[in-house]
């Protein structure tokens, strides 16, 4: 036993746990923007409280009015739903074919060089903006109705899967490409004899999720009059119904987890 | 029988006035799959001394090991630790029965995302409230005795080092600190050399054993490795299909044991090494 | 001559499996045909939509500058909807996080609580959130804040529940072994484990929020989407184009800080 005083008078009794940050100067930093982000963030939305705590009665009020919903108007909201899924279905069929196309325009390992950057720049342009602002667009060039909402899912999927479609593309092996380009094939056999099927799986995957996000989607651009249940909800909100906006919203979750819940069956059988 | 002359060896000592330090009375385990993994296990520890568990896969050395701090519960059997017995206490009671048994694992169980500082003293989460345990504020004495213990185990320095920036040598004994920062009563070790290279292995072996020594703690070691077995630990406990075939000092541990434990094999070769390397 | 008589026809898939393949293509097409039939599209708009939209193009160009500094605000606006809203859903969304996750929920009724949760906020978007907070607190961004807030809360605790339910056991075991108490083990062994992917979350689930409420004003739930309905409304669209640049900034600013955020993250 050496000198155990020594050693024990060298072994420190304070010790502080080291942050998430690195230092604690960075740290102090750290809940000193947050706090300062805050105040400036409250101030400049000019959130008055009295008028939030004015909200909370009237929250209660509109929850009890809530409960129980009331599905007496049943074929109105059926009548939505069904609408809601034809739009999505029908955006995601056309969606599909339009992906095609612009996959593989926007792969870099077999589109032109400006064909490339003109499909990418579509694809940065079409996934900036919310599917609300695009459908209002339709809405515009097209009139109220269905038909605008199925343009804008339609749009929005063909972008989307698109840059999946893409991604998978560029993600491939090369060497079958080769291959069959090597047996003297036109592009478009080598599309189908060699990029189709190394890209099939994940891509079918991809559009059953689509037509789940489609699905829910179409519950929102009603609101700007694309059609659908959105439309039905939007204009139970504004009628003061808010029995009938319950059942509405009970309608709408449970279709979404239902056909989240089928998507995720679907893509487990797909593997 | 050799297991038989050790029973009444320490039931002998079991005789005096003080309990024994740990006392485990016709031990089972049945899993809910059916599998009988342990099968009525007596074992006594009177004093200060380091048991190897050895035994095949699936023998049922880690179940025996988890069920001494109820990691795994046991289906029937006592288990008295300083004439407590482990098996009826209420999980209340249990936690605290717990704060008094350090547990050493094979694959370390460290936190990997903390320094080793806090690893250590996570040992110390029992005492300490759950708000003071937010913040790491452990009591002084802890933190020098973390601090020591760091030193004892070759680790000074390395305080502020995240757990899964360290070797597997490392990062053992990191385990070992945080287990010894209980202050323990009885040390539990599973495995604790399965994932290191011969070198580390005979290190930790060594470290453990001059740390029972030196703590006046009895440590129960499951270990495969007969020989490591054999140089390190003062007592040999076999197991063999959830029953307790061997128990006695590791020199008379012949090939007619090993053959009782690991099943008919030519052991000679294995003796061999080791009284060469002994 | 013994020639080896090989077939001549080979087909992929035998014919059960190709019977299943027609039919999940004939159920698709069927889908389809009744989806786009009962929508009764009126084929007639088609036909003038390219000179609608030329003419859209005409109007919208050139983007009138003069109203850029008067949008700057509400799209400042627009992001503390989203980065209020996305702050509120943490302190949330941890908890519930931990009663949906199968491994650290108390019992089988509050994990069924945890994941009712779950379901009811990720299924309904925000912006219909926005229109249920709006009948609530009136338009403004409290309502806004509220709604981002509602639909996050589901979005972050679904991914770290399957993080907490993905945590090394190891751990958990070594912390449970020196006595300390239930919340003790889930602080020290659990949250150490899933912050990387609570941080990363919350960051990806920001930069979503910037684009989500960037229309939460078409409810009446504040920020940019509010000029952008009302410009759309009195047709003035060199108007649009400048708040739809305004917008096309934001958010391809807020994605690359995100993504440079979470690619820090180890």
């Amino acid at each position: 036993m050496m000198s155990s005083d020594a050693v024990r008078a060298a072994h420190p009794d304070a010790w502080r746990p080291p942050t998430l940050f690195g230092t604690r100067a960075r740290r102090a930093m750290f809940w000193l923007g947050i706090i300062l982000y805050l105040v400036w963030s409250l101030s400049t939305l000019n959130i008055d409280g009295k008028r939030v705590l004015a909200g909370l009665p009237r929250a209660l009020d509109i929850l009890m009015r809530m409960v129980p919903p009331s599905f007496e108007r049943w074929q109105i909201l059926l009548n939505g739903m069904i609408e809601s899924i034809q739009i999505a279905i029908a955006a995601s069929i056309v969606g599909m074919l339009l992906c095609i196309p612009l996959g593989i325009c926007a792969a870099r390992n077999l589109a032109p060089r400006p064909i490339y950057l003109m499909a990418r720049g579509l694809i940065v342009i079409g996934r900036t903006f919310h599917e609300v602002i695009i459908a209002i667009f339709f809405v515009k060039l097209f009139g109220f109705g269905p038909v605008a909402g199925l343009l804008t899912l339609a749009f929005a999927s063909a972008i989307f899967l698109g840059k999946m479609l893409a991604e998978d593309i560029e993600n491939m092996k090369e060497g079958p490409v080769e291959a069959v380009r090597a047996t003297g094939a036109t592009f478009a056999q080598v599309v189908f004899y060699a990029v189709t099927p190394q890209v099939l799986v994940k891509t079918l995957g991809v559009f059953i999720y689509r037509l789940d996000a489609n699905l829910r989607h179409s519950t929102v651009i009603g609101i700007v009059g694309a059609g659908g249940i959105g439309q039905t909800l939007s204009a139970s909100f504004s009628r003061y119904d808010f029995d009938f906006s319950s059942a509405i919203l009970i309608s709408i979750a449970a279709m979404v987890a239902l056909g989240e819940w089928f998507s995720d069956w679907v893509r487990r059988r797909l593997r | 029988m050799a297991h038989v002359s050790a029973r009444t060896q320490s039931g002998a000592a079991t005789s005096k006035a003080v309990a024994p330090l740990l006392d485990v009375q016709c031990l089972s385990k049945v899993y809910k799959t059916g599998k009988r993994a342990l099968n009525g296990i007596d074992m006594i520890i009177d004093r200060p001394q380091v048991v190897a568990i050895i035994g095949s896969s699936g023998a049922g050395k880690s179940t025996f090991i988890r069920c001494i701090n109820r990691l795994v519960e046991p289906t029937s059997g006592r288990i008295l630790l300083n004439g407590k017995d482990i098996v009826a206490l209420d999980r209340k009671d249990l936690r605290s029965a717990r704060r008094r048994i350090g547990m050493i694992f094979q694959e370390y169980n460290l936190v990997e995302r903390l320094t080793v500082m806090q690893n250590v003293l996570s040992g110390r989460l029992g005492y300490v409230s759950l708000f003071a345990s937010l913040r790491y504020r452990f009591p002084a004495e802890d933190i020098r005795a973390a601090f020591e213990l760091l030193d004892r185990v070759g680790l000074a320095g390395y305080q502020d080092r995240r757990a899964d920036a360290l070797s597997g040598g490392q990062r053992q004994r990191v385990g070992i600190a945080r287990a010894l920062m209980q202050r323990p009563d009885l040390l539990l070790l599973d495995e604790p050399t399965a994932s290191l290279d011969p070198k580390t292995s005979r290190q930790i072996m060594r470290l453990v054993g001059e740390l029972v020594a030196e703590r006046k703690t009895p440590a129960i070691i499951n270990i495969h490795d007969v020989a490591l077995a054999k140089s390190h630990a003062d007592r040999i406990v076999g197991l063999s299909e959830g029953a307790l075939v061997f128990d006695d000092t590791p020199d008379q541990l012949t090939d007619a044991a090993l053959a009782r434990i690991y099943g008919d094999e030519d052991w000679t070769l294995t003796s061999n090494n080791e009284a060469a390397g002994a | 001559m013994s020639k080896k008589n090989y077939p001549d026809i080979w087909q992929r898939y035998t014919p059960r499996e190709r019977l299943i393949h027609w039919l999940w293509i004939g159920s698709a097409a069927l889908a389809a045909a009744w989806s786009v039939s009962a929508l009764e599209i009126e084929w007639a708009f088609f036909a003038d939509a390219h000179l609608q939209a030329a003419d859209l193009v005409q109007r919208m160009w050139p983007p009138r500058w003069s109203y850029l500094p008067l949008v700057l605000r509400p799209l400042v606006e627009t992001i503390h909807i989203a980065t209020l809203g996305t702050m509120i859903s943490i302190i949330f969304a941890v908890p519930i996080a931990f009663l949906a996750a199968r491994n650290t929920t108390l019992n089988g009724a509050t994990w069924l609580v945890g994941r009712a949760i779950l379901v009811l906020s990720r299924s309904i978007n925000t912006v219909i959130w926005g229109l249920v907070f709006v009948a609530i607190f009136g338009p403004g961004p409290v309502a806004g804040i509220c709604a981002v807030a509602a639909r996050s809360v589901g979005f972050i605790a679904k991914l770290v529940a399957e993080a907490i339910e993905e945590v090394d056991h190891g751990q958990i075991e070594a912390i449970e072994a020196t006595g300390a108490g239930t919340l003790q083990i889930y602080s020290t062994a659990i949250l150490p484990q899933i912050y990387p992917v609570l941080i990363g979350t919350t960051i990806y689930r920001w930069d979503i929020n910037v684009r989500e409420s960037s229309v939460l004003g078409f409810v009446g739930a504040g920020g940019i989407g509010l000029y952008l309905y009302a410009s759309i409304n009195q047709f003035l669209w060199s108007q649009v184009l400048v708040i739809l640049l305004a917008i096309f900034v934001v958010v391809i600013l807020s994605e690359a800080f995100s993504a440079y955020v979470r690619s820090r993250i180890t």
